[in-house]
């Protein structure tokens, strides 16, 4: 019996492997074949990939309700527009510098309200968002444009190529999301994103198994911005222009729902759900409210039929098999134990 | 014997009700102490304030000559005292492993960056801490459930887990709120074993139980609280023979 | 002191219409624990009920004056109640014992639904109430200062309402049953107080005196917008946390409170920022006292 489920979960595991080889090479070379107007598309779904990924740490790992991600994501496009407007620094080398800058912003943020319960939390950071869009609206200090925004952001250059064309994005964007999974996927598998875990799960027994929850719950709001951040320099990058207009409550609302939809705390839930959500939205751009109707739609029968979302996380599994034949005895006579379970037979 | 955990007078109420009122006792190193009493004598509350969920209105916490009392819990674990809890609280949708792993957080170093690298230091770190917490899976002998999750145990072993991840953060003093609560018989044989050899290997335990059964069996030392108050502090052949315990347990019949 | 006076009453006008919606925020935490997110939207679809109804169907012209409105007003009311109920049957009873975080999701993709849903059937260009009479044309001189018509209006069916639910929430065997279940759903239930019923009926009153407020703002500022309920929502539902949430008159003294901090702020500190004013005061009350002003403190239980 164990033979055979091993050899099926290895069997599984290959087909698994092959199909993420698969959509490795073919993202790889799509390029090739796809016109700008798909193009375009899919470095939408990977830009929401990448923030959607970092707001999986806050909501789908730790499970704080932060509705106002967009704020970060926004921090970091408007201090990549303004350093590069006003100081001609190369757009990707600010990439740690706005992510820097975002996760300032958040630690400033967090610091008074990550203590909130959850639906206060929600609200608050969903008011957040509307303060700092008015605050870039209202062109603070003369550095954020107003209402039209930033414009005239120089393309990146990379390895002294400069990147304008949407092919040559799809590979910045997509390399850089491929980063992130990779390090999102380790980070979860560790000390750091286990505390993440226990403190959604329980947080009065986090706390009593000596997890500083406070400090965790503030490293994670704190690093999901500092990627958010990131994500935003590249968005200022590709667009060449920033205005509030990009981060608005919807996008918000969009993002907390692809974590949400595609399973909190599941990194293939989420990036399914990216693609999914984000590429309908691209596919049907003309039927803009009738898609957003079924959206919302889609959201209630959702929490009704699987509200655990399309592909919920999977249990982690460790190595352990070196470690299993040289373990203590149990502190007890295990016989009685097996007495007591044909007794219960 | 050295005192390793000294209690000083600790009081604490809630709005008008006080639940603790002046209580002082020592655990010294190395024994199994029990904290036994009616229903809503305070035990709870005691162990809470201890272990740093509460703060108590006035009074010391002496832990190896270091005043806990304003503390945070995972603070007074990483100082070696570790609990379970009343009602069982695990992390239900995680593995076996992992909720042990939870215990050993404090004992290990990786940091946000050395996680998302995985650096040489964090791997070794992390191969170390899973073999640590296999080992306190087998010593209270679930170690082959440990990739299941923590909600598909049994009540039992449910239990057995709490205490294992409580284990695993190296705990010098471990308090243990009603164990045996939901166990068989046979489980609460296991329990006691399990109990002398956890003081075996130099912890020390202080419990709340009401199985007079195991208590009476396993503890040295007992304290009894009624209404908030202690009332009397001995072996366990001394409070079964004290008139104000009896008294305390049976009740006096009212007059009116 | 003329332009003091002048925004304060101001102030009161948009601070009755944020308690009217409040009192639906408030309404529904107090028997649910559940922010209605939808909540905002069950207004917008008010006021254009109302614009339907009024204008497009107009009984506007066949009952001319107060009369035709007060008919409307009640049919308003029927309306958004309805939708109010059948909110609470699909998007939020089935999920009545479930994570919190599923109700939540839920409620916002209900707000989202409505929203569109308008949208789509009106077109997403701001409507205008185009009544032959306006309400803004007329104004009362009292001392003399001009009370505009659309603040009475306003003031006093804020009042109005407030009124009739404080007498049917304190005076009524049902109003007694909202105020058992909000503080203890258990016992209601073994008091055999039918549960579902009263929560079913507050997720009735609550849109009703939204939907109210809906048709008053169309009335009196004369432009509505599909999008409306959100600002309104959020401004309405810092006014019921101000208050504390759950709490009846903390729902009517905060939206009040709020309108007139609003006003004032327009005028005096800057109009740019007003949107920002109320959002202060959001995170401002929850940072210090989470509880509202009338709220009580729960004891949190380990």
């Amino acid at each position: 019996m164990i033979a055979l489920d091993q050899l099926k979960s290895t069997r599984n595991r290959k087909a698994y492997f092959a199909l993420i080889g698969g959509i490795i090479a073919l993202l790889a070379v799509c390029p090739l074949f796809l016109n700008n107007y798909w193009l375009l598309a899919l470095n939408n779904i990977g830009l929401y990939s990448i923030l959607a990924l970092s707001l999986n740490i806050v909501l789908g790992q730790t499970g704080l309700f932060n509705m106002g991600h967009t704020a970060f994501y926004a921090v970091g496009a408007y201090t990549a527009a303004i350093l590069n407007t006003n100081l001609d620094i190369p757009v990707l080398w600010l990439l740690p510098v706005s992510g820097l800058l975002a996760a300032v912003a958040a630690l400033l943020v967090a610091w008074p309200v990550i203590r909130l319960r959850g639906d206060y939390l929600l609200i608050v950071t969903i008011a957040l968002v509307e303060i700092l869009c008015i605050t870039l609206d209202n062109d603070i200090f003369g550095l954020t444009g107003g209402t039209n925004g930033i414009y005239g952001i120089d393309r990146p250059i990379l390895f002294g190529i400069k990147i304008y064309k949407e092919w040559q994005f799809f590979y910045l964007i997509w390399g850089f999301l491929g980063i992130t999974v990779i390090l999102f996927s380790l980070l979860e598998k560790s000390r750091f994103g286990r505390a993440l875990n226990y403190i959604k799960q329980d947080e009065t027994a986090a706390e009593g198994s000596g997890i500083s929850t406070a400090s965790y719950k503030m490293m994670a709001f704190t690093f999901a911005a500092f990627w958010a951040g990131m994500a935003g320099t590249l968005f200022a990058a590709k667009m060449t222009t920033v205005s509030t207009g990009s981060f608005t409550f919807a996008e918000s609302a969009m993002l907390f729902a692809i974590v949400i939809l595609g399973g909190a705390g599941s990194i293939r839930g989420v990036l399914l759900a990216t693609f999914v959500l984000i590429g309908l939205q691209t596919a049907f751009s003309d039927l803009k409210s009738f898609r957003l109707l079924v959206f919302g739609a889609a959201m209630v029968m959702m929490m009704l039929l699987r509200p655990q979302g399309i592909l919920p996380p999977k249990p982690h599994r460790y190595k352990v098999d070196r470690y299993m034949s040289d373990l203590p005895e149990p502190a007890f006579s295990p016989k009685e134990q097996t007495t007591r379970e044909v007794k219960g037979i | 014997m050295k005192t390793l955990l000294s209690i000083h007078s600790l009081t604490k109420a809630f709005g008008g009700l006080v639940a603790v009122h002046g209580v002082s006792f020592n655990v010294k190193a190395g024994t199994i102490m029990g904290l036994i009493g009616p229903n809503g004598a305070g035990k709870t509350t005691v162990f809470n304030l201890i272990t740093g969920n509460y703060k108590p209105d006035s009074g010391e916490i002496i832990f190896d000559n270091k005043n806990i009392k304003a503390l945070p819990p995972n603070r007074i674990v990483s100082l070696g005292i570790a609990r379970t809890f009343q009602s069982i609280r695990l992390f239900p949708g995680m593995t076996v492993l992992e909720n042990a792993l939870a215990g050993r957080h404090c004992r290990m170093k990786a940091g946000l960056w050395s996680s998302l690298f995985r650096l040489p230091g964090q791997r070794n770190e992390e191969k170390r801490a899973i073999k640590r917490a296999l080992e306190e899976l087998a010593f209270v002998g679930i170690s082959h459930q440990h990739a299941n999750l923590a909600k598909n145990l049994s009540y039992g072993n449910q239990r057995l887990l709490e205490i294992a991840r409580a284990l695993c953060s190296d705990p010098r003093l471990l308090i243990l709120d009603e164990p045996a609560g939901g166990m068989n018989d046979q489980e609460t044989e296991q329990l006691i074993d399990l109990i002398r050899a956890i003081r075996n290997r130099g912890i020390s335990v202080l419990l709340i139980e009401h199985d007079m059964g195991l208590v009476m069996e396993v503890c040295e030392q007992l304290i009894v609280l009624e209404y908030g108050e202690l009332i009397a502090q001995g072996s366990p052949a001394e409070i079964k023979s004290n008139p104000q315990v009896i008294e305390a347990y049976l009740g006096v019949e009212d007059d009116d | 002191m003329e332009e003091f006076i002048q925004q304060l009453i101001n102030g009161l006008a948009v601070g009755g219409i944020y308690a009217l919606i409040a009192l639906g925020y408030t309404m529904v935490y107090g028997v649910l624990k559940l922010i209605n997110f939808a909540h905002g939207d069950l207004f917008t679809l008010g006021a254009y009920f109302g614009l339907t109804l009024l204008i497009t169907m107009g009984i506007g012209d066949m009952v001319p004056g107060p009369l035709g409105i007060i008919i409307v007003a009640g049919m308003v009311m029927a309306l958004v109640a309805i939708m109010g109920y059948l909110l609470e049957r699909v998007a939020y009873r089935p999920l009545r014992n479930s994570d919190r975080l599923a109700a939540v999701v839920s409620a916002l993709g209900a707000s989202i639904f409505f929203q569109n849903a308008i949208m789509l059937v009106y077109g997403s260009d701001a409507q205008v109430y185009n009544l032959n009479v306006s309400a803004a044309e007329y104004s009362l001189p009292v001392a003399g200062i001009n009370i505009s018509a659309s603040s009475i209006i306003m003031i006093g069916t804020s009042l109005l309402l407030m009124w009739g639910l404080y007498w049917f929430i304190n005076r009524t065997r049902t109003g007694m049953a909202i105020r058992a279940v909000a503080n203890d759903q258990a016992a209601a239930k073994l008091m055999g107080i039918d549960v579902n019923k009263i929560i079913a009926l507050v997720f009735m009153i609550g849109p009703a005196l939204g939907g109210v407020a809906g048709l008053t703002v169309g009335l009196c500022y004369g432009k509505i917008d599909y999008n409306m309920g959100w600002t309104y929502g959020l401004k309405a539902f810092t006014a019921a946390i101000l208050g504390g949430i759950g709490n009846i008159p903390g729902a009517m003294l905060g939206g009040i409170l709020l309108g007139v901090v609003e006003s004032l702020g327009e005028a005096y500190i800057s109009g740019a920022w007003k949107n920002a004013i109320s959002f202060f005061v959001l995170i401002l009350i929850l940072l210090f006292r989470p509880t509202g002003l009338l709220g009580e403190r729960v004891a949190d239980k380990l």
